[in-house]
């Protein structure tokens, strides 16, 4: 079983949703990032994504622009990003990590080199923002075959007659970004984020998380009501930038406090 | 898509030429990306909107333009007998508005009411501020925040034509930086506003769409080139930025085999100095902005800034099949400097009296290097494809500096 399954499994038996954080790999440089990814599980980050620097994020907003930026300037590169996550398996074999980014620096690694160096880092996941159904044949038998989950997004514009193509084609948990718009910027309403997840839910079994727009303990808590997991990447990126990485660590466990404290259905 | 019988097919129904093309974006707008695409269909089968579109070209952008005989660059240059199509002479000054009266008729039929563009020199935002001004539709441009400050009269027109300008300063505040955020506003306000690209690039149907819109150019090249010598040209030659003016020039032409076609890209500094616009020649294959196509990139698949004196050409990709035709052979794809450039300006203006945007300045050079060994039997077509008012200030200013280098 993936390691993804098994943390389902697991919350499942807690009955709680996951905290998914997102932190960009070397930023705002790899020794700072190491430091901070390692101390995530922790703090209580039940799944990791790590952010794979690209010049142009076209879904980001400021606060992941300015980070790919940072990230860059400090020698962020697709080997980097691979290197982290070795280091990180050498602490930490149970806490599922995503890499989520852009598709052109995995395309010029070579999608299937990618995907083998990838596992052999100890990769789980993968999502590609810019990477949609039609797109994706290029890299999921690759992806298959290494046993990574390729992770694709819904949005509130995927219908009920695009929703099959999406999660027919999808592993590990289905991804709402809860808003049209791009990320840390507004917040979708709770009854929008329920109407969503329970739309979603009825194509598919597998886990469904969401993000975009969830900044604070409380909406991540209201998430975590009626989702399987809470995503928050902006904000944590937003803290890391202007006090450092305690304090992203802070926020982190403030965050799972607020997830770990809430019950599904409640 | 076939290439055993022709280079006109593509894209195939996913927009792919080749390897090239797609629709690389992120799923938010993937509906919205398929709805353009099927109210494209709609549209080029509908013949009230073909007639809508050809009206506004004649009385609105004053086509057909003329293909010039350019008798005493001809005769400079000793060799070919060498035709301009006056891309400049369009309302606006240059081919964009071609484009952009297509695409806001389309907007119209999508029921949009709001317009959002990307533009660098400011020549695209001009042409669609000016059919919003036309519709009466909001318009927003995004433009790096450098370009605003070089391009002041371009920016001030889009405001005269009731655009809002806003200046962009994410990344590092240039043309692809602006193409980033008009997609993330396009993210935020699907429901309203459509994106009206500038060029042959984007996802599809994006490239298809503007080559189609674009390609009277060489439609018309090809009624007046048969009226004047009888015959098809020999050659075609025209700049490539995105690669808009060039494959509206080049496509009706593409199975025509003996019509040898030239695209020629910036190279800037030169191509060995790293700055330069030349993404085929000095570019690989990668994604950005919605397809797969030639990208200036570093070998971690980072996107690399362009240069280019002409800020049209200042573009660190190209249209998707354009990557196709190069791969394919069919069009020859050259590069041409800041400085061969600056001379080739010079030269037109003071032989024809016409004085060309900096972009067409690159196709005019090329044309130059070549012309005396093809013989004074060969009929060479050279697309103007703007007039060179805008880059008075460039032009003087790189004067200036060569004079006192000298």
């Amino acid at each position: 079983m993936s390691r993804l399954a098994k943390r389902f499994e697991h919350l499942r038996a807690e009955n709680r949703a996951a905290l998914v954080t997102y932190i960009m790999a070397s930023d705002p440089d790899t020794a700072t990032c190491q430091a901070l990814l390692n101390g995530l599980p922790g703090a209580g980050a039940d799944i990791i994504e790590l952010g794979m620097p690209f010049t142009d994020p076209m879904a980001d907003g400021p606060a992941i622009q300015a980070a790919a930026l940072r990230a860059l300037a400090a020698g962020g590169s697709v080997a980097n990003t691979l290197a982290m996550v070795r280091a990180f398996r050498t602490v930490d074999s149970g806490t599922p990590l995503i890499l989520m980014g852009y598709y052109n620096p995995v395309y010029r690694w070579g999608p299937e080199k990618f995907c083998r160096d990838a596992a052999q880092a100890g990769v789980d996941g993968l999502i590609l923002v810019d990477l949609p159904p039609e797109e994706v044949e290029e890299i999921l038998p690759f992806a298959k075959a290494n046993g990574i989950d390729f992770i694709f997004l819904t949005a509130p514009t995927s219908d009920d007659a695009r929703l099959p193509v999406i999660v027919g084609a999808a592993s590990g948990f289905v991804y709402y970004v809860s808003i049209a718009g791009i990320t840390g910027t507004k917040s979708a309403s709770h009854d929008a984020i329920a109407d969503a997840v329970t739309r979603i839910r009825r194509h598919t079994d597998l886990p469904v998380c969401v993000g975009f727009g969830i900044t604070t303990p409380e909406k991540a808590a209201e998430v975590a009501r009626v989702a399987d997991g809470a995503v928050v990447g902006s904000a944590i990126v937003d803290v890391l930038s202007k006090q450092g990485g305690a304090a992203a660590l802070d926020l982190v466990r403030r965050l799972a406090d607020g997830v770990r404290g809430t019950r599904k259905g409640s | 898509m076939s290439s055993v019988n022709s280079y006109r097919l593509g894209p195939d129904e996913r927009g792919h030429f080749g390897i090239f093309g797609g629709r690389y974006v992120a799923e938010t707008l993937m509906p919205l990306i398929l709805s353009v695409e099927s109210s494209y269909a709609g549209a080029k089968a509908d013949p009230a909107f073909e007639a809508e579109f050809h009206t506004l070209l004649a009385q609105f952008v004053g086509r057909p333009n003329p293909l010039y005989p350019a008798k005493r660059l001809s005769e400079a240059w000793g060799g070919a007998r060498i035709y301009l199509k006056r891309e400049d002479l369009n309302h606006t000054g240059a081919h964009k508005i071609n484009n952009c009266v297509g695409q806001i008729l389309l907007a119209r039929r999508m029921g949009k009411k709001r317009i959002i563009a990307e533009t660098g020199a400011g020549q695209h935002g001009v042409a669609t501020a000016t059919v919003c001004a036309l519709f009466g539709m909001e318009c927003v441009i995004f433009m790096g925040a450098t370009d605003i400050e070089r391009q002041a009269p371009n920016v001030a027109r889009m405001k005269l034509l009731g655009a809002e300008v806003r200046p962009v300063t994410s990344g590092r505040a240039t043309l692809k930086d602006a193409m980033n955020d008009a997609l993330r506003d396009w993210v935020s306000t699907v429901d309203t506003t459509y994106y009206l690209i500038g060029t042959v690039a984007g996802p599809h149907p994006y490239p298809a769409m503007v080559r189609d819109f674009q390609s009277v150019i060489g439609e018309e090249v090809r009624t007046q080139i048969l009226a004047a010598e009888g015959r098809l040209p020999d050659s075609l030659v025209a700049c490539i930025g995105g690669g808009s003016n060039a494959m509206g020039l080049f496509h009706p032409f593409l199975d025509d085999a003996g019509v040898r076609i030239i695209g020629v890209e910036a190279a800037g500094h030169g191509l060995e100095s790293g700055e330069h616009a030349a993404s085929l020649t000095g570019g690989k294959p990668g994604v950005l902005h919605g397809n797969r196509t030639y990208l200036l990139q570093n070998d971690d698949g980072q996107i690399q800034e362009a240069h280019s004196i002409s800020a049209g050409l200042d573009y660190p990709g190209i249209g998707p099949e354009h990557s196709w035709l190069f791969d394919s052979g069919r069009v020859e794809y050259v590069a041409i400097t800041d400085d061969e450039a600056l001379d080739a300006f010079q030269q037109c203006t003071r032989l024809e009296g016409i004085i060309p945007a900096l972009e067409s300045s690159h196709a005019l050079a090329h044309a130059g290097k070549i012309a005396r060994d093809l013989g004074k039997d060969h009929v060479m077509v050279i697309n103007l494809s703007g007039r060179g008012d805008k880059d008075l200030d460039s032009v003087l200013r790189a004067l200036n500096a060569r004079s006192q280098g000298a």
